[in-house]
C-alpha cells in the first residue's frame, strides 16, 4: 500500500491516503463534519462553506483542502459550530423553506442539519425571495424557492449523466438555477433516473409523484440526526 | 396554597392546528389543569387577560393590525412568550404572500378571482375590519420571544415538555426526535 499522511482533527489521530480531502478522511475515520454541497461520487466544490474547518489555525473549507502530513485540524469548536450554525440559518431566511408542505420533509439534508444543531428559529430576518417554479417537465419538478445554490446538480448532470442539464446564472442575490434550453425543463433531455435528481439535498429537484412515500417515522433523519452513519464507523477507542 | 400559574393562549394568523395539538397531549390534559389556570384563551374562551401570567403560548404568525396589537397585549402580560408553530416563528402558509405585492392579493380575493361576486367592486371596508399589513410578519420580528416550538403543528410531546419545563424552571431541552419542522 502506498503510504498514508498522519494529521489530527480535534486531537484524534487520522491517516489519510495521498489525494484525499480532509473531509473524506474524516468521513472513513467515522469523524462527521457537517456538509451540504459535498457529496461522495462528486468532485469537491466549495460553494456551502457549512465543512469549514480550521487548519493549522486557518479557515478552509474542508470538502476542498487536501489532507496533509502534520495539519492540525479543529472540528467541534464552539467557534466554528456557531459559524454553521449561522450558515444554515441563513440559508434558511435567504429561501422560501415552507418544510410542512414539502416533499423532501424528513429526508431533507437542509432541515437534517438544523435538527442537528437544534435550531428553534433563525436569528436573522426572513427575505421571502420571488423565486420560479418550473413544473413543465412530465417527471421532473423545479422549485427554486428551496434551492441553496449547493450545485450538486450540476456537477452530477455534467459529470455522472453526461448531459449538462443544469448550470447557474446570475451573480450574488440573483443567482439562481438554469437549465440548457430557453425556458424550462420540458426542453432539455432530463429525466427522472437522472442522477442530479436523487443528489438535490432539499426539495428543489423532484420526482414527481413519488412524494410522501415513507411516513412520518420512518424517513432518513425522523430519528437519527444527520452523521449518525458516519459516526457509527469510529472505532470504540480500546483504553 | 400560592396561586396557580397562569397560562394564556391566542391563535393569530394561523390554522388553530396548534392549539389542537395542545388539546392532543390527551390525559396529560388532566394533569395541566392541575398545573396551570387558563387565562385569556380560546380554550376556556376569556377575552380578555385577568392577571399576569406565567407563560404565553402564541399560534399564528402578525397579518393584520389586530394580531399584532394582541401579541403586544401578551408579551405586556406574559413572563414568557412562546411562539408555538411554523406560522409563528416564520409566517408559515399565511407568509406564501410575502412575495405577492398586497394590492395584487387583494384583487385576486376581492376582484378577479374565478369565484368572486363583487358588482361594485370594492374591497371591505367595513371600519370593524382589521387592517391587513403589507406582509405577515414571524411573532420574534414584532415582539421579544422567548421560547420557539417548531412545527406544523408542533407534537403534542413538544407543547407538554416545553410547557412543564417552563413551569419548573427548568432548561427546556428537547430530545432529537421531537424537534419537527413539519
Amino acid at each position: 500500500m502506498s503510504e498514508t499522511l498522519s494529521f489530527t482533527i480535534d486531537g484524534v489521530a487520522i491517516e489519510a491516503r495521498p489525494g484525499q480531502t480532509i473531509l473524506q478522511a474524516a468521513d472513513d475515520a467515522g469523524i462527521y463534519i457537517p456538509r451540504l454541497c459535498a457529496h461522495k461520487d462528486l468532485v469537491p466544490f466549495g460553494a456551502c462553506r457549512v465543512c469549514t474547518v480550521k487548519v493549522n489555525g486557518r479557515p478552509q473549507a474542508a470538502c476542498t483542502m487536501p489532507a496533509a502530513k502534520g495539519m492540525v485540524v479543529e472540528n467541534n469548536t464552539p467557534e466554528l459550530l456557531e459559524h454553521r450554525r449561522r450558515l444554515i440559518e441563513m440559508l434558511f431566511v435567504e429561501g422560501n423553506h415552507y418544510c410542512m408542505f414539502c416533499e423532501k420533509s424528513g429526508n431533507c439534508e437542509l432541515q437534517a442539519l438544523a435538527y442537528r444543531f437544534g435550531i428553534t428559529a433563525p436569528r436573522f430576518p426572513y427575505l421571502f425571495p420571488d423565486r420560479d417554479v418550473d413544473a413543465s417537465h412530465p417527471d421532473v419538478l423545479i422549485d427554486r424557492n428551496r434551492c441553496i445554490l449547493c450545485a450538486r446538480c450540476v456537477r452530477a448532470s455534467r459529470d455522472l449523466d453526461r448531459k449538462g442539464v443544469f448550470q447557474f446564472v446570475g451573480r450574488g442575490a440573483r443567482k439562481k438555477l438554469w437549465i440548457n434550453a430557453e425556458t424550462e425543463l420540458a426542453g432539455t433531455n432530463a429525466a427522472a433516473e437522472d442522477r442530479a435528481v436523487e443528489v438535490c439535498p432539499v426539495g428543489c429537484l423532484l420526482k414527481k409523484r413519488q412524494g410522501y412515500a415513507t411516513p412520518i417515522g420512518r424517513r432518513l433523519y425522523d430519528r437519527r440526526p444527520i452523521g449518525s452513519d458516519i459516526e457509527s464507523r469510529r472505532p470504540t477507542p480500546t483504553t | 396554597m400560592p396561586d396557580k400559574p397562569r397560562v394564556a393562549t391566542c391563535s393569530l394568523a394561523g390554522c388553530f392546528g396548534c392549539h389542537m395539538s395542545i388539546l392532543d397531549i390527551d390525559e396529560r390534559i388532566l394533569q395541566l389543569i392541575e398545573l396551570v389556570e387558563f387565562d385569556k384563551s380560546p380554550i376556556d374562551d376569556l377575552k380578555e387577560f385577568t392577571g399576569r401570567c406565567a407563560v404565553g403560548l402564541v399560534e399564528g404568525g402578525c397579518c393584520n393590525e389586530e394580531n399584532v396589537r394582541v401579541l403586544q397585549e401578551f408579551r405586556k402580560h406574559c413572563d414568557v412568550l412562546v411562539s408555538v408553530g411554523e406560522c409563528a416563528i416564520c409566517g408559515g402558509i399565511p407568509a406564501m404572500r410575502n412575495n405577492i405585492p398586497l394590492k395584487e392579493c387583494l384583487d385576486e380575493a376581492y376582484l378577479n378571482g374565478p369565484t368572486v361576486h363583487n358588482p361594485r367592486r370594492v374591497y371591505p371596508n367595513d371600519p370593524a375590519l382589521p387592517l391587513v399589513l403589507d406582509r405577515v410578519y414571524p411573532c420574534h420580528e414584532v415582539v421579544k420571544i422567548d421560547y420557539h416550538i417548531q412545527g406544523c403543528p408542533p407534537p403534542a410531546d413538544a407543547i407538554w415538555q416545553t410547557l412543564v419545563a417552563l413551569l419548573n424552571h427548568r432548561p427546556v431541552d428537547l430530545p432529537y426526535e421531537v424537534l419537527k419542522y413539519d
